[in-house]
């Protein structure tokens, strides 16, 4: 008789609606003729807003399920909750766009949610092969939703690039889960962290641990395994550049955290090193070539990167601050990146014709809210109070400076004051200079101006009154610790 | 006798020509098979393992190693076909439009 283990669905729950939803998405597509994209997107927030109520009880669980693969605790419910706010202000986003574009992609909305499934496996997953099914899944559909326009070969190359680069990085993750398994002979969080406190790590082990590092740092996209960001986040749809730049950050960084503190913890010394460099690498970098871009989306796709470096300083302090101070941010950026790239897809208009900065000239006087929005978020991705971003970036360079780390944190705010000069080049467009011709006024709809009203309230409410939020990172922390 | 280490050298062999290959050749097919490569060589490094600890774990994971593989590449080669269809070319150096 074979024992059969015990299945804990309850604890997927969130995941399984989603994908539920995305199979029911891709049937009903195949029936309704005309507007298919707006059943796809009124199944998929649907099924995010159910998911969001199905997610609640994770917060006060702290168990393994299905035979350790994966784990249901106040880390997973934290990244759930911030995949689904992320997934849900996606598809408002992209509703309009794709109106905008004249596209009656059902598919879209499927894919989205699938990937998202992936993400919520490979946040909650204690295992390495559950942890690389995520990543896969997600990696795969986010390949597609990159190169879904269909006449676009702008779009198909920056799949293209994403795709051959993103299996590289994979195959690296790949052979480093190989080189520890055969170093420690397990695969399971637990026993990796067993072994690396046992003390006598292998050579062997040490290279698998470094090219799990490789692996993760392609997926956040660190200096100097950054190479596809720029052009990918260019050639992708607006809203989706935007879920690349949040979703899958937030899932890639959450898989990081787990790994490296659950069980290389005992390693720390060794990995803070490598990461104190990729650190300074990615601010720099990042925010040096932003400063240059005439498009805003590679500008947006510079400072994601330089984003992902000042996340990774809460990493290298190494403590429970850092690591709360990385989720709080990673909230606030969500926030403030898709409301961003919800007015870049705004002003971008048909064909994404119009995502020069040039053509934000003028906007603080033909759209005086859709202007005063935009700045609110590059405000806070400028890491100014009151906005959510100063919070996040103050966190996490106290947590660095708590540990020890100072030159870090000076490279990360000289860094950051560089950053100001390029995104308030874009303010100083919008409200200064006047454009060549009066382009046609944009028009709002109703998806759209409630994905910007919630995002610029919460920009500024969590800004504001950040404690409740700080408390629940710190809270959500505790299970790595 | 072939031993642990043997596996483990072919399979860093092939890993580093799957490598090469990503980097050095120009056609979009071949990249693609470098790439397979490289899972394949992992792949050969779980078994291994697998049967030198005595443990089934490797096992499972080439399975599913196995069927990431296969989705990767018919995505992939679902956008071979739509680049090839756009410009009539797989050679990558040619496809060029996003400079930064």
């Amino acid at each position: 008789m074979i024992p059969v283990p015990e299945i804990n669905l309850g604890g997927v729950l969130p995941a399984l609606i989603l994908g539920v939803a995305g199979l029911l998405a891709t049937l009903l597509g195949l029936f309704v003729r005309k507007g298919a994209a707006t059943v796809g997107a009124i199944i998929g927030f649907t099924a995010v807003l159910i998911a969001l109520a199905a997610n609640a009880p994770l917060r006060f669980m702290n168990t393994p399920a299905f035979s350790g693969m994966i784990v249901l605790d106040t880390f997973s419910w934290f990244f759930n909750l911030l995949i689904l706010l992320s997934v849900g202000l996606t598809i408002l986003i992209s509703m309009k766009y794709l109106t905008d574009q004249g596209l009656d992609l059902y598919e879209y909305f499927a894919i989205l949610l699938f990937s998202s499934v992936g993400m919520m496996f490979m946040v909650s997953g204690t295992h390495l092969l559950m942890i690389f099914v995520g990543l896969e899944t997600l990696s795969i559909g986010v390949y597609v939703l990159t190169g879904v326009l269909p006449k676009s070969s702008k779009a198909s190359e920056a799949s293209l690039k994403y795709l051959l680069l993103g299996s590289f990085s994979s195959a690296l993750f790949l052979y480093g889960a190989a080189l520890l398994y055969g170093a420690s002979g397990s695969l399971s969080l637990a026993g990796l962290a067993k072994y690396f406190q046992s003390g006598s790590v292998s050579t062997m082990g040490l290279i698998g641990m470094g090219l799990l590092l490789v692996g993760f740092s392609f997926k956040v996209a660190a200096v100097p395994f950054h190479m596809w960001t720029p052009d990918v986040y260019d050639g992708a749809p607006s809203p989706i550049t935007g879920f690349m730049s949040v979703g899958v950050k937030a899932a890639a960084f959450a898989a990081f955290l787990r790994v490296f503190f659950e069980c290389f913890g005992s390693a720390q010394v060794t990995w803070s090193h490598i990461l104190w460099i990729l650190a300074v690498l990615t601010m720099i970098l990042g925010n040096l070539a932003a400063l240059v871009q005439s498009n805003i989306k590679r500008m947006l796709a510079y400072s994601s990167i330089a984003h992902a470096g000042y996340i990774l300083i809460g990493m290298v302090a190494g403590t429970a601050m850092g690591a709360a101070g990385i989720l709080y941010y990673l909230l606030a950026y969500i926030f403030t990146n898709l409301g961003a790239f919800a007015v870049v897809t705004m002003v971008g208009r048909k064909g994404e014709a119009n995502i020069s900065i040039d053509d934000y000239r003028g906007l603080g006087k033909s759209h005086p809210a859709l202007a005063l929005a935009m700045s609110i978020f590059l405000f806070s991705l400028a890491g100014i109070p009151p906005t959510a971003g100063f919070i996040g970036k103050f966190t996490i360079f106290g947590a660095a400076i708590a540990s020890g780390y100072i030159w870090l944190v000076i490279i990360g705010v000289l860094t950051s004051a560089a950053s100001v000069f390029y995104y308030f080049r874009v303010v100083m467009k919008m409200y200064m200079e006047a454009p060549e011709v009066e382009p046609e006024s944009l028009k709002f709809s109703p998806s759209m101006a409630l994905a910007l009203t919630l995002t610029v309230m919460v920009v500024l409410y969590i800004g504001i009154f950040p404690t409740t939020y700080l408390n629940l990172a710190t809270e959500s922390v505790k299970s790595l610790f | 006798m072939v031993t642990l280490e043997h596996y483990l050298v072919l399979s860093a062999l092939l890993f580093a020509l799957g490598i090469a290959g990503v980097m050095l050749r120009r056609n979009l097919i071949v990249i693609l098979m470098s790439l397979e490569l490289m899972m394949n060589a992992v792949n050969l490094s779980f078994v291994a393992f697998s049967r030198y600890l005595g443990s089934i774990e490797g096992q499972i994971f080439v399975l599913f190693v196995m069927v990431v593989a296969a989705a990767e590449v018919a995505v992939g080669l679902a956008i071979a076909v739509a680049v090839f269809k756009q410009r009539g070319t797989i050679n990558i150096n040619d496809i060029s439009l996003l400079k930064w």
